[in-house]
């Protein structure tokens, strides 16, 4: 049969985007939630232990009274990606986002995050120009569209960076990078979290790059080996440095190093690192072509 | 290492009997604020309207709804506290606050002038602001309340903690003990890793280091 392509119906979208906002703030996912468990019970420093544990606690009040995990509701993020079978309205789809993240804030009402860079006036709808963030991509052939939303936090958020190496850096420039950045960032972003890093690519696009590697589940590696080896490696590496939990000391400094890449110029090197707290909420809604909703992480 | 329940106000005397590694629980009242207050207070000049002598500032801007006048908490956790640090030695000098609670510590500066005036640094479990919301029973006042969600909140807490002290009175920081020893380590760490470069830089910053 040749094309039938569906509608997408935004009022649906924008009841999503805005559950999906609410949800990710509420409730970890069960990867995270897992890690974080068996990092407490591998820890050998007592005051390490008492702060993993402090954490796990929290995360289980949160769920059961339903309150937010962490008073920072961040920065709204959604990344999309379409299946082909719909056709795409691509304004009214940000329309559709925003409507959703404002909502979710006035309604629930939680702490607006979002304000302007230079008066610093804060409207407390969690959006306004150039927010939320949306990153499209598109499923060929594919009956269903997914929204993962992420709600990205400022402590985590400001200890990122990006550099631009020379090629004759090496991958060591790289490592070396990631190690330092990590160690000199202490307890601020709020570790054991995620370390994201994108390799190659442009500027702007090796920070996209880190930005998906921090919103991939936990347990994953990337699929290529020699970047799932070099995953490991800086695990390990960081991990041996004794940071530990807040950075107060400990075993675990952090939950996962995810790497995504892309090919970059002759004559650049770049890195990406994005960090992520060990708060790190995703929310994840799978809709179908029949308009059913499926949710997840 | 010991563990405490305190009561606030705290003395001067309480305080300089914590030592760095130390675990705090408090009852009584803490006063929540952060980056918009600190500028009102020290760059507009403005005294704050209440009485912080003896009691605990906490980094913070909560989530609060008001009903029929009165607020509501709904969420409040604990933020960085670095944002704030240039104000730490004024805000202990002058207003004899007796202990910072946030995450991630203070500078050398700040350390300092808990050394000379008898406070402290608590570490809070960062991120854990279920928790955290729960230990505080309610949010008795709010100064200054057109700085919403960066007032002054006058906090009553029960059993608000484990608080790790992390800077205490006598000069010594746990953060500063943990980040020595593991940038003594970051050698050991790069020949275990075969990384043998020096520097950490972008060209355009060696450029710019080179040039005079």
């Amino acid at each position: 049969m040749s094309e039938m392509k569906i509608q997408i119906d935004y009022g649906l979208i924008e009841e999503v985007a805005k559950d999906l906002y609410i949800r990710a703030l509420q409730e970890l996912p069960p990867d995270i939630l897992k890690a974080l468990q068996s990092a407490c019970e591998r820890e050998s420093n007592p005051t390490a232990r008492t702060i993993l544990q402090t954490i796990l606690r929290s995360i289980a009040l949160s769920k059961e009274k339903k309150m937010l995990i962490c008073q920072d509701t961040g920065l709204p993020i959604y990344l999309l990606s379409i299946g082909e079978k719909f056709i795409l309205d691509g304004y009214r789809m940000k329309q559709a986002l925003s409507e959703g993240a404002r909502r979710a804030t006035q309604s629930y009402p939680f702490r607006g995050s979002s304000l302007h860079p230079l008066t610093r006036e804060n409207p407390q709808t969690s959006v306004g120009y150039g927010l939320p963030v949306i990153h499209w991509d598109f499923i060929p052939n594919g009956d269903y569209m997914e929204i993962l939303m992420v709600p990205k936090g400022s402590g985590s958020e400001n200890m990122s960076g990006i550099e631009m190496f020379t090629p004759a850096d090496g991958v060591e420039a790289l490592k070396k990078y990631v190690l330092d950045k990590v160690v000199r960032s202490g307890g601020n972003p709020c570790p054991p979290g995620i370390i994201g890093i994108g390799i190659g690519g442009s500027f702007d696009s090796v920070g996209y790059l880190a930005k998906r590697a921090v919103c991939r589940p936990l347990g994953t590696r990337n699929d290529d080996p020699q970047f799932a080896a070099l995953e490991e490696e800086l695990e390990e590496a960081i991990n041996s440095s004794g940071l530990g939990p807040m950075g107060l000391g400990g075993d675990t400094t952090t939950l996962g190093v995810h790497i995504e890449w892309s090919y970059t110029h002759m004559s650049q090197n770049p890195i990406a690192l994005n960090y992520q707290c060990w708060a790190a909420r995703r929310a994840r809604a799978r809709i179908g072509i029949d308009g059913r909703v499926e949710n997840g992480f | 290492m010991e563990l405490y329940k305190l009561q606030t106000p705290l003395d001067e005397k309480t305080i300089r009997s914590l030592k760095a590694g130390d675990q705090v629980f408090l009852d009584g009242h803490v006063f929540g604020m952060r980056d918009k207050t600190h500028i009102e207070i020290f760059v507009n000049g403005n005294s704050p309207p209440v009485s912080l002598e003896g009691y605990p500032v906490l980094h913070t801007a909560p989530s609060l709804r008001k009903v029929d006048n009165k607020w509501e908490k709904m969420v409040i956790g604990t933020t960085t506290s670095m944002r704030m640090d240039r104000f730490v030695p004024k805000l202990i000098e002058r207003y004899r606050v007796r202990a910072i609670i946030g995450k991630a510590g203070l500078s050398e500066r700040s350390l300092e002038a808990m050394q000379r005036f008898g406070a402290c640094y608590l570490a809070i479990v960062g991120g854990a602001a279920g928790l955290e919301t729960l230990q505080i029973e309610e949010v008795e006042a709010v100064y200054w309340p057109h700085l919403h969600p960066e007032a002054i909140y006058q906090l009553r807490v029960s059993g608000l903690g484990p608080l790790v002290v992390a800077m205490d009175a006598h000069g010594s920081s746990l953060y500063e003990t943990v980040r020595t020893r593991a940038l003594d380590k970051l050698p050991e760490i790069y020949r275990r890793y075969h990384i043998t470069i020096e520097h950490n830089l972008a060209p355009i910053d060696r450029l710019l280091s080179q040039m005079s």
